[in-house]
């Protein structure tokens, strides 16, 4: 189900060159920001959780799940050197599959990890914050870049639509209708998050069981569907 | 078999092998400045998809619509209950909306100029009588005018709304008249951004993704931080903490100078001194912005 070259390549298209410097520009972002508000406001729960929770887990881990789950294999379809790839002896599924792993590898490195140590930062993890939007940023990384590569895989206009689906319809009809947070991955991240820190400070609008459900439900049909897609491939030329 | 001929010179007009009749364009050249107003005019359809297929169309329409309606929403309210006043600055609707822009911005800057760039045609414009500084202004202008059609288009629904519920003309007016001062920075603002990002990468997803990045990661950042400094009661470091967001900066720019009150939190604007180097600062940007692309495209022109 794994394939070691197709993986190497996707590394090297998501990170090859300039790209890893302009993807490690975001979580330092936010690793300074953490210590700037550590030096303003000093060890504080709430602040910490805020941060992470607005900042991290809201806005950071969808961006960079948009830039590996569509840079994964967007480009290639895009520009038409997918063909090479799809006319050697290899199963598509396995093909996104692999590049699945890639895209939730970067992820995870790109947004938990920074999540991890901005959260030592900022509060040296009292209450367990730092610890659950990690598993958060973890568990979201995963069922973003599955949902993402399947928008890779189905539209070229993937980007747009990965973003419009984190930034509007998460971040603004989340917060202004309370049933549309039932269809977000965040929140689905959240009630895991919820479930391991116990804290109060993190919540979520979704059951526990509901958001596993949902979150396996989602990653495994998108990554299945992917795999169909790639079968049926058919390459659209320019617009 | 070649058979060697003589190398003979032939002399006079026996040079020419055939002649099949082409002829030297003698007609009128329409010049430099038609093909700027044509690659202007042409990126300016392109932002909203016109002259490109349905697909295309979609996204930009889609935006366009979403931007409108609330204002049209706004006035529908404002006319059935006979409020006195709008239920939204001018001056305002922007900064609410900034989500809805910063997409256009993300996914038509690309479309503009990452795809001259991916697929080599930069050089086919400079072999026109155009240069590498026309060619940034043209696309300057065009994504720059398509924002502010954007921004602007709200604005005038919530205006004629509000001269059509009879409120006060003069007030009106003056808000009107501010509230397009301030869009029309704040498109070229973005419109420069957009460009810089987008010219730095042929390819188009990514453009996208580092557009939506640096814009929304900003505000996100800086609004951030500012509650932390409001919260902290060191209510000085706010208007300086700002600068560092487009959004915020267009926000402070109208809060000092355009009677708009700020979105900052705790509302607290930039004072006049402050609000100077608001303007600067933008300014500045934006002037940057054209300087980076004329640098990009001496380099990509060749």
């Amino acid at each position: 189900m794994y394939d070691p070259t197709v993986a190497r390549l996707t590394y090297r298209a998501l990170l090859g060159r300039r790209r890893a410097l302009i993807l490690g520009a975001l979580p330092l972002l936010l690793i300074a920001i953490s210590v700037v508000v550590r030096g303003l406001a000093g060890a504080d729960d709430q602040t910490a959780s805020d941060l992470l929770g607005g900042l991290a887990l809201a806005t950071m881990v969808p961006i960079i799940g948009v830039i590996a789950g569509t840079g994964a294999i967007g480009p290639e379809i895009d520009d038409g050197s997918v063909v090479y790839l799809l006319s050697k002896p290899l199963k598509r599924p396995t093909i996104i599959f692999t590049k699945l792993i890639v895209a939730i590898a970067v992820t995870m490195v790109f947004s938990a990890l920074p999540t991890l140590i901005a959260g030592f930062i900022l509060n040296g993890n009292g209450q367990q914050i730092a610890v659950a939007y990690t598993i958060a940023a973890l568990v979201s990384s995963i069922a973003y870049a599955a949902v993402f590569l399947l928008l890779g895989t189905v539209s070229r206009h993937a980007v747009v639509f990965g973003l419009v689906y984190a930034l509007v319809w998460e971040a603004l009809f989340g917060s202004l209708v309370p049933g549309a947070r039932t269809l977000s991955v965040q929140q689905w991240s959240l009630a895991v998050a919820d479930k391991v820190a116990g804290g109060d400070l993190i919540s979520s609008d979704v059951g526990l069981t509901t958001a596993t459900v949902l979150l396996v439900a989602v990653t495994v049909l998108a990554t299945w569907y992917a795999g169909q897609k790639l079968r049926a491939l058919t390459l659209a030329g320019e617009e | 078999m070649a058979v060697e001929h003589p190398v003979t010179t032939p002399s006079g007009d026996q040079t020419r092998i055939h002649n099949i009749g082409y002829r030297s364009y003698d007609g009128p050249r329409l010049g430099r400045a038609y093909a700027r107003r044509s690659l202007y005019s042409q990126s300016l359809r392109g932002a909203y998809g016109l002259g490109r297929s349905v697909k295309s169309k979609v996204l930009p329409m889609l935006l366009f619509v979403v931007m409108c309606v609330p204002a049209a929403i706004m006035v529908a309210v404002a006319v059935a209950t006979k409020a006195k006043e709008l239920p939204l600055d001018y001056t305002r609707y922007a900064i609410v909306m900034q989500a809805v822009i910063s997409l256009y911005v993300a996914s038509q800057a690309p479309q503009s100029v990452s795809r001259d760039l991916r697929f080599k045609t930069v050089p086919l414009y400079f072999s026109r009588p155009i240069e590498t500084a026309d060619y940034v202004r043209a696309k300057f202008a065009a994504l720059a005018s398509a924002l502010f059609i954007l921004t602007a288009a709200p604005l005038l629904v919530l205006y004629v709304g509000a001269l059509l519920a009879k409120l006060d003309f003069a007030d009106q007016t003056e808000g009107f008249a501010q509230g397009l001062v301030s869009v029309a920075l704040l498109s070229l603002l973005f419109a420069g951004l957009g460009l810089v990002i987008a010219a730095v990468t042929p390819r188009r997803g990514f453009g996208i993704a580092a557009v939506i990045a640096v814009l929304t990661i900003s505000y996100g950042a800086v609004s951030t931080l500012q509650a932390i400094a409001d919260a902290q009661g060191s209510t000085g470091a706010i208007p300086w903490i700002g600068l560092f967001s487009p959004v915020t900066l267009i926000d402070g720019v109208q809060s000092a100078f355009l009677g708009a009150s700020s979105a900052a939190p705790g509302g607290i604007g930039p004072s006049n001194g402050e609000g100077a180097v608001y303007v600067l600062v933008c300014l500045g940007l934006i002037a940057a912005c054209y300087g980076l692309l004329m640098r990009r495209y001496k380099k990509v022109g060749l």
